[in-house]
């Protein structure tokens, strides 16, 4: 039954993965950015809930709806500022970019929040709490909501970008800007939009991380950024549902590989990575099998 | 989608009664345009009155394209200015350019390969003017579209594909509709066809500027031409005016093969 309950744990954290994941997925369909510092720019809307929660004490739920409106509007700006003059010079100099902007995140987090690390509503039930099934399965009721929340991201996403008129602009942009732009499309403002949508979901997965764990100024790159990325080559380059694909089967291995030694946690879940690259180098859901 | 391709009509092209006097919609002045090093245009003028075909022909790198792509604002003069219905549009991006009116319809066709027929249209309508241009009267005009709305575009023939990229440009209701090389890589009954739809489009009064490397289709349906060689006009005129040994010379730049036979092989 404990290697019942690790699966099940596993795929749960694969909610929270996804999170993290399916910003970064988005970015890079859209306009071909690996944005490095998508994983501090989660820590930095972690760390903007807990201020938010210390200053006004409203409930943590509460202060996700403060915490994502403003990330999304630091994702439109950061696209449109930074992130555009420097896909202006090339891809590549995004990458050299973000690495830069993920450095001066880390660097002033540290300065002004010290390394210390802070959870969010730790004295929560729905943070501490949990259901059996049975005498050995554990349901966090944590773990539950980020799945819940994941799926309805994922789902919102893919609405919006099917159903809607700015989604439908964001995947035409996507597939040829200067024919967008021919058709009347501000390619800017349209990648500004897609960079907003990616900072709010990635606003989510900080706040979720700093419940399920806890924040410090490292975390974005050490576990955030990593675990996106794993999920997003594992699930498929550009598919949305494979970063949920790719989280629930990182999750998995880390857990049975903290099931067999507690030390293998990270390990396993690198090992499946490695695994996906040399036998599905395209993911598990490739893009064009998509519709 | 009748197909009365056949019938001779365009020949009223030639003797349209317009005068190319009166205010031009589009205005090109002494346009010139650098890729690099290379002058890619040299001081190229042009006047495109209200329901006018004006078709700019000339061979492969004489700068047509280029051309094109300045008016649409894909590329910035050097020097020179456009101007639609007497209004400085040289400095607008060509997002601005499409919404006033000034639509084309890229080399190549340019569809967005994973959207479906339908919404390559919707994209094109999303910042339309007002006008008689809509998804459905394309619909309309272009009977098989509609059966086949919901498919991606990649799956379409390449004729199909040219059809839907003039539909996406047509729901935008433009006021000038520039067309670049719809001919290439086409059947030539095919191209036929598409040309054979022009007098339809124009009846909604548009007005168009093409380019053309298939110099009889270009006679065919414009009431006026401009023949371009190396980035300068070499020829002007309406089809009636132009001989078809002045456009033969200026289109390969045999300076002066109409009035002097017999100088080439001279030596």
């Amino acid at each position: 039954m404990a290697w019942v309950n690790a699966i099940i744990q596993g795929v749960l954290t694969g909610g929270l993965y996804a999170l993290f994941a399916c910003g970064l997925s988005l970015m890079f369909g859209v306009m071909k950015v690996v944005n490095l510092a998508h994983g501090d720019l989660a820590v930095v809307a972690g760390y903007v809930g807990v201020g938010i929660i210390t200053v006004t004490h409203i409930p943590v739920l509460w202060s996700f709806l403060i915490v994502v409106p403003v990330m999304a509007v630091v994702g439109y700006a950061l696209q449109r500022t930074l992130i555009q003059s420097a896909l202006n010079r090339g891809v590549l100099t995004t990458l050299i970019v973000t690495l830069g902007l993920s450095m001066v995140i880390e660097n002033a987090l540290l300065e002004f929040f010290t390394a210390n690390s802070r959870g969010i509503g730790a004295s929560m039930t729905l943070v501490t709490g949990s259901f059996s099934l049975g005498s050995q399965v554990e349901l966090p009721y944590l773990l539950l909501l980020i799945f819940a929340v994941a799926v309805a991201v994922l789902l919102g996403l893919q609405w919006f970008l099917s159903g809607s008129s700015y989604g439908r602009l964001i995947r035409a942009v996507a597939d040829d800007q200067e024919a967008a732009q021919l058709s009347g499309a501000n390619y800017a403002h349209v990648f500004g939009i897609a960079a907003a949508l990616a900072l709010g979901t990635v606003a989510l997965g900080g706040m979720a991380f700093g419940m399920y764990s806890t924040l410090d100024p490292t975390a974005g790159t050490d576990t955030i950024l990593l675990f996106a990325f794993v999920a997003v080559v594992i699930g498929g380059l550009g598919s949305l549902w494979g970063t949920l694909l790719g989280g629930i089967v990182l999750g998995v291995a880390q857990q049975i590989g903290a099931q067999i030694n507690i030390s293998d946690e990270l390990l396993a879940g690198y090992l499946v990575f490695l695994l996906v690259l040399v036998l599905r180098p395209q993911g598990l859901v490739s893009r064009r099998a998509q519709t | 989608m009748t197909t009365e391709t056949g019938s001779p009509s365009h020949v009223d092209g030639t003797s349209d009664p317009r005068p190319s006097s009166g205010n031009p919609l589009l205005e090109v002045a002494d346009l010139t345009v650098y890729h690099g090093q290379l002058r890619a245009l040299d001081s190229i003028s042009l006047r495109v009155h209200p329901g006018e075909v004006y078709a700019i022909i000339g061979a492969n790198g004489a700068g047509k394209s280029t051309l094109l792509r300045t008016i649409a604002g894909l590329h910035h003069p050097t020097a020179g200015s456009v101007r639609l219905d007497g209004a400085d549009v040289t400095g607008l991006r060509p997002e601005r350019r499409a919404r006033q009116g000034i639509v084309m319809v890229p080399e190549g066709r340019r569809l967005f390969g994973s959207l479906s027929v339908e919404e390559n249209l919707k994209v094109g309508a999303t910042y339309a003017r007002p006008g008689p241009w809509t998804i459905e009267r394309v619909y309309e005009t272009f009977d098989w579209m509609r059966g086949r709305r919901t498919q991606r575009t990649a799956q379409l023939s390449g004729g199909e594909q040219q059809t839907v990229a003039i539909g996406r440009a047509l729901v935008a209701n433009p006021r000038v509709l520039l067309l670049d090389e719809l001919s290439l890589g086409l059947a030539p009954v095919i191209v036929q066809r598409i040309y054979g739809m022009l007098p339809q489009i124009l009846a909604t009064g548009l007005t168009v500027l093409l380019v053309e490397q298939d110099v009889s289709q270009a006679l065919r349906v414009a009431s006026r031409l401009q023949c371009l060689l190396e980035g300068q006009t070499t020829l002007e005129g309406t089809p009636a005016e132009v001989t078809a040994e002045q456009v033969e010379a200026a289109y390969f730049g045999l300076a002066s093969a109409a009035s002097l036979p017999g100088e080439g092989s001279g030596s």
